[in-house]
Order: structure tokens, then sequence, then C-alpha cells
């Protein structure tokens, strides 16, 4: 196994044989995306890119969960949403009556602490079922979320939720600046990322696949599946918690429906339409789901139709994607590549 | 749609002496929900918009109009992302819109960051978008939730010697907003409400309501909408009670009273309050109406223009007599514009409209009550209008100030009738 293997070898050859490892493809995409403000306009970098990466994490953290351990949770863009409103109750807001104003380096680490614990405390609830039951029982708790922060004014100010809840001034940049915000999205992302990429293949990931696989054979050979599976949701809450809090400054504001049910499917979507077997599928996913629902309605006038049916190209353009790939865009790379490599028959190395 | 605008612009930049030929087009944004509850309002909202356009041939001050449709969800953040889409990538000059309330505190939110664009409210009738802390470059041309109150609590004490009463509203924001504009007016009139109960939006079982709903009171305030409504009054018929109501503003509106089944009969004689009225037989409302049915086949719209439309429609007509004043220039950040905006006494369907300072519209409420017609038909006769309506009320700003934001408490109805 190449992890194994990779484990072995010593300190000083790890780091360079590491980034020889990195493919070209990579860094041409590592430099397009850090060179992307010199040629990108302010809707693009700040809503394009910026929620792109922002619904890519909270998708991430759905597959994680789901690709690495067999747990499809609808739990997380309520544990997004939950972020969020702690920032907004715990921070400064436009709501004054309720948020507490207290600085961001105490709203922050409270806001991501608490959405951690309630996402590992709905896993603790859901790692009892298996398979359609886990949808159910994260579908029913994200429902429950909704309605609470709509009838409880108290803490979530109800129907009208928060309103100008912006990013702190930190070294005096104003992160909601389009430039200044996409870099902090492209941040956030890629350390999201690196760190799936990086607990997928720690030991505690490789048990994680193997509960997903077989956790019967795993429980056998003495790993503790259940809480393999609660600290998963852990881990994943924690990426979403980040995700959701630059969902609200991005937004500069927080209602319940923001964390509604069409928000909840809408991250089943991105992760299953991007592909659940490599953590740059949600990303992709998340890319086609900021693409179409920004530019359909223009699609759809271009094509000299009314643009109230925007919906209509959403639907078609995902239906698409599942029908050809069941295992969303990465499945078609994956694919084509596959068949590239065919294309030569193995036993004459001629063209077949 | 684009390529009658470019045969009517062609048509007339033939027309125009050279100067004209060299102005750009203007683009403007209608930010307008075309998914989820009001989507059939949405539409109608661009049928406004289309119908004010092509009365001009898509012109005005001298340049050719072009318009760009971004839908929206009602949901807040998705009428931020689309107006910043208009703005930043569609590069309109001003937008019209959004349709409703959340959306509306959102945009003016927004506005404040883009000083040099204009925004000019198409059917959001939220109290705060105008009231708290408004954005200088946001218009809006159409009265709000609370104004649309006004007039109906002193019709119903005045005319009804309905004084004593219990209300059931929706517990969210336009719920209270409403509320409150019938509640100053009623209470200042002499009413007394009794009991105040308040049930979330979507709630479909009222049975715990209807059982606590107090007797000895003359009239129920019902401040519900859609479906609610409908279902309150299917319970309440089948609770076997009758009392008098008095609508909010959509308990009695057209998706109200064109809804299947008997129990919309209940609210025969219910008198309500709006910013329009379907029978409004002034002349520039019926000229307005036959404009609407001329325009668009039937089938394509509603009978008669509703408020989405009536909202949108009177923003672009504020659009284009602005963009004549200052014969169509936007430069110098709009501020010409804006001020002619400010400024304006516009003619409206529903009659003269003017802004106060805080640029939201002072101008006519209408009451109404609703009648059977022959065929068994419901519709609301117009029984009286108020005009110059302000957003406080008719108290001064400060007492206004006093009461409060819209909330389950406000007002206070035994100090309102104190008078003070």
């Amino acid at each position: 196994m190449a992890v194994a293997g990779e484990a072995r070898l010593p300190a000083g050859s790890a780091s360079g044989g590491w980034l020889a490892r990195v493919p070209p493809a990579l860094w041409v995409l590592a430099l397009l995306a850090l060179l992307m403000p010199a040629f990108a306009n302010n809707f693009i970098l700040f809503q394009v890119f910026g929620w792109t990466f922002i619904l890519g994490m909270i998708a991430l953290s759905l597959m994680f969960l789901a690709g690495y351990g067999g747990m499809v949770s609808l739990i997380q863009m309520t544990v997004a949403g939950l972020a969020g409103y702690l920032v907004a109750i715990l921070g400064p807001s436009g709501t004054e009556q309720v948020s507490l104003g207290l600085p961001w380096w105490i709203n922050i680490p409270a806001a991501v602490l608490i959405a951690t614990f309630f996402g590992t405390l709905v896993g603790a609830l859901a790692v009892r079922t298996e398979g359609i039951y886990t949808i159910m029982i994260t579908l029913a708790i994200a429902a429950a979320f909704f309605y609470f922060t709509r009838q409880n004014y108290t803490i979530f100010n109800g129907y009208s939720g928060f309103s100008l809840v912006v990013p702190p001034q930190l070294f005096g940049i104003d992160w909601r600046q389009p430039v200044a915000f996409y870099y902090l999205t492209l941040g956030c992302a890629l350390l999201s990322y690196a760190a799936v990429v990086y607990v997928a293949r720690s030991p505690f990931g490789l048990a994680l696949q193997g509960v997903r696989d077989n956790a019967r054979r795993m429980a056998a050979l003495g790993y503790n599946v259940v809480w393999h599976r609660i600290l998963a949701y852990g881990f994943a809450a924690v990426i979403a918690s980040f995700g959701g809090i630059l969902l609200v400054w991005q937004n500069a504001q927080i209602a319940p429906g923001t964390a509604g049910l069409p928000a909840v499917i809408d991250i089943l979507v991105i992760a299953v339409v991007g592909g659940l077997r490599h953590p740059v599928g949600p990303f992709i996913g998340a890319f086609i789901y900021v693409l179409l629902s920004s530019f359909a309605p223009d699609i759809l006038q271009a094509l000299g139709l009314a643009p109230d049916r925007f919906k209509l190209i959403v639907g078609i353009g995902f239906l698409a994607v599942v029908y050809f790939s069941p295992d969303g865009v990465l499945g078609l790379w994956e694919r084509a590549m596959a068949r590239r490599r065919n294309r030569t028959d193995p036993l004459t190395g001629l063209p077949r | 749609m684009r390529r009658s605008f470019l045969a009517a612009a062609a048509a007339i930049a033939l027309a125009m002496p050279g100067a004209a030929l060299a102005q750009e087009t203007i683009k403007i944004g209608i930010l307008v929900a075309l998914e989820g509850a009001f989507s059939e309002g949405g539409r109608d909202g661009v049928r406004g918009v289309e119908l004010a356009l092509r009365q001009v041939n898509n012109t005005a001050g001298g340049r050719r109009i072009e318009t760009i449709v971004a839908p929206t969800d009602t949901r807040p953040d998705t009428a931020v992302r689309q107006a910043r889409k208009l703005i930043e990538q569609d590069g309109v000059d001003f937008v019209i819109g959004p349709l409703s309330g959340s959306e509306g505190i959102a945009i003016r939110d927004y506005a404040k960051t883009v000083p040099d664009k204009t925004f000019i409210n198409g059917s959001s009738g939220a109290l705060e978008t105008t009231w708290v802390d408004p954005a200088p470059n946001f218009f809006r041309f159409h009265t709000d939730g609370a104004q649309w109150g006004v007039g109906l609590g002193q019709y119903v004490v005045e005319q009804k010697r309905w004084r004593r009463i219990a209300t059931v509203s929706a517990d969210y924001s336009f719920g209270y907003t409403n509320f409150l504009g019938f509640a100053v007016d009623f209470c200042r009139a002499g009413g007394d409400i009794v009991r105040r109960f308040w049930v979330p939006l979507g709630a479909s079982d009222y049975a715990g309501v209807i059982a606590q709903l107090p007797d000895d009171v003359d009239a129920i305030y019902l401040g519900l909408g859609g479906t609610d409504a409908i279902n309150f009054l299917n319970q309440y018929a089948q609770a076997g009670a009758q009392m008098n109501f008095i609508g909010g503003t959509i308990m009695a509106d057209q998706t109200v009273l064109t809804s299947r089944g008997r129990a919309k009969d209940l609210l025969i004689g219910t008198p309500t309050s709006g910013m329009i009225s379907d029978e409004n037989p002034d002349a520039a409302w019926t000229a307005y109406v036959a404009a609407y049915r001329g325009a668009f086949p039937e089938g394509q719209r509603f009978p008669s223009p509703t408020i989405f439309a009536t909202g949108y429609h009177i923003a672009t007509l504020a659009a284009i007599k602005a963009l004549n004043d200052v014969s169509g220039d936007l430069s110098g950040g709009q501020r010409r514009f804006q001020q002619a905006l400010a400024t304006m006494e516009l003619d409206t369907p529903l009659g003269k409209i003017k802004l106060d300072q805080n640029r939201q519209a002072i101008g006519p409420v209408f009451v109404n009550e609703v009648t059977a017609r022959a065929d068994g038909s419901l519709f609301n006769r117009m029984v009286k209008r108020a005009d110059n309506v302000t957003q406080t009320l008719g108290l001064t700003p400060e007492q206004f100030r006093a009461l409060g934001l819209p909330s389950r408490d406000n007002p206070d109805c035994a100090r309102l009738r104190a008078g003070r």
C-alpha cells in the first residue's frame, strides 16, 4: 500500500517526494487560483468562487462522512447554520437586542466548539442507525432546527434572524472586500481539503474506511466501531462550522432559511453531483451548483425563453450529471482516464 | 422579448436627433421572487414592469431601456446574491425590487455598500426597510405593511360599532407590521384589544386557538394569509362558531377569495384594507386595469393586477419619470437621478404619491369589504379610501418611534386610546 510505504521514508526525502508527486495539472490550478484576482471581476471572486469554496467546505464534510464513513448525514448544513447563528448571537450584529457583541477571539472559537459539539451529539444519535435511517434521523433533526430557529425569538430572533454580521477587521483588512474574501475562503477551503486528505490517510481514517467496508470485521479486530463513527461526525462538524461562519460573513446575515430544508438538500446534491469518492468532488459540485444557480436565468434569456423557469435548467443540469455518471463528475473523469489507458492493447501494445 | 426591445429601439433611433444616438442603453435589473410561495405574484410583478415600459416604447430620458430579470426565492440571502449579480456582473444602472419583506431589509443593507447605484422597491412591505437606518439610495413608492392597516381601525369603530376585539395573527414580521397599522388606528379611535393570539406561519392546526377565542367580543381580527387563512376558516367553520371578522391585508386577497370550498364564505361582510382596491372607480385605476388586461392575454395574467404588479409598475413609472426629468443623465454617482426620485410627485394608478424624508411613500390606502357577486364569487368592494397616509400612521415621528418596532406586544392599546 502506498500509504504504508510513504510512512517508512526518511523525513528528509519525504517532503521532496511529496512535492515531486504533485501532478503538474495541480500546480497550474494552484497558480490559477492564486492569480485569479488579476483577471476576474468582483462578482466572480466574491460570489462565484467565494460561494463555491464555502458550499464546497460544507459538502466536503458530508463527503468525508459518506465517502470514508459510509454515513450519509443531512445534518452538515444545520451544523454550519448553527455555527453561523452562534457567531451572530455571541458577536456583534445589527440585531442588538439579542447579540452579545463579544470580540472575535471569543465568538469564533466558541461558535466552532458549540457547533462541533452539536454535530458530534447528532452523530452519537445517528451512528446507532444505518443507511436510510441515518438519512431520516439527521433530516428530522435538521427540520426541527429550522422550525426552532423560526419560532424562537429570545435566542435566534425568529423569522428575521440577524443582519449586519460581518467579519472582524483583522490586520487592518476588511475581509468582506472581494479580493480579501476570495483569499480567505480559498485558504479555508484548502486547509479543510488538506485536513480531509491527511485524516483519510491517517490510521484513524484508514480504520474508518475499514468500518465503512465491513464494520463487523473491524469490531472483531478490536476497533471501537461506534467511537470511530462518532469521531468522524465530530471532525466533519469542525469543517462544516467554519463553512457556516464564512457563509454568514458572505451574506452578512443569517435567517432560518439559510439552514432550511432546501439548503440541506442542496448540500447533498452538491456532494453527489461532484462525487463522493475524492475530497475534490464537493468543490467541483459546488462550482457547478453556483454556476447553474447564478447563470441559469441568463441562459434562458439568451435562448429567448422566459427567465422564470430557471429552476428547470438547474434541475436538468443535475439530472444529466447523475444520469450519465452515478458517481458524479469525478466518476466521468475517472472513466475517461480509464478509457485512455485501455486504448492500447496490453498484450501487443497496438491501438485497439 | 429582446427582439421587440431592439425593434422598438431601432424605430426610436431613426426618429431621434443625432445626440440621442450616442447615448447608451439603460439597463434595469428586476429583482423578483420567481420561486416559492410568491412566484405567481413575482410573475405579476414582472408584468407590471413590462406594462410601464411598453407604454413608453422602452425609452426614457432619450435613452433605450433594457431589462434583466434576477429571480429570488424570497430568502434574504438569495436576494442579496442576485442583487450583487445584477450590479457587479450584469452592470445594471439601477434595480427595481425586491418583492417580499425580509428581502427588502437585506437589500437596504446591501444598498448602502453601493451608493452610486439606485434601488427602487418592488413590493416588499416591511416597515424597517425605510424606517430603521434607511439607505440613501433606496426608494419605496408604495405604502408599507403598517400603512396598509390605516383607515380600517377607524372604519370598524365608527361604521361597524365594533369596539372590543380579539386578534389572531401570524407570528412573523409582516404579521406584526400589518397588525400594528390596524391596531394604532383602531385604538386611537377608541377600540380595545382584549386578547392577542400569535400563530406560527404555516401552522395547520388552529383548534387550540379557536377554542380559546373569547365570546364576549364584537369581532376577531385575522392577520393570516394564503393557505393559513383558508385552514383557519375551515377549522373555524367546523367548530360551528359565528363571529364578525376584520381582515388583515392578506386575509381577504385574491388568493383566499378565489380558493375552493365554502369556508371563504365566512368572510362575506368582512372589512379589510390594503394598498389597492380591485374595484376602485378612480379613472387612473380603471385605465391601468384596462391596459393590464389589454397587454397580456387571459390565462397569462390575473383577472386584475395584484399588489405585486402594482408595486413594480409604480416603481417603474417613478424610474421613467426621473429619467425624463434628468434627460437620462445617470453620471456623477446617479445623484441627480436620485434627487429627482426623492422630490417627485408621481401620478400613479392609485393617485398622487410623494416621498417623505426617508424616501418612503406617502399615499392612499383603501378600505374594502368582502362582498358576494350574484354568481357567488367574492370580491373586495371599496368602502373608503384614506389619502396621504404617512409611515408614522398620522402620529408624529417621535410618538411613532416611542411605540417601538412592530412586535407581539406592540402597540399598547390603552395608551393609544388615552391619546398619549
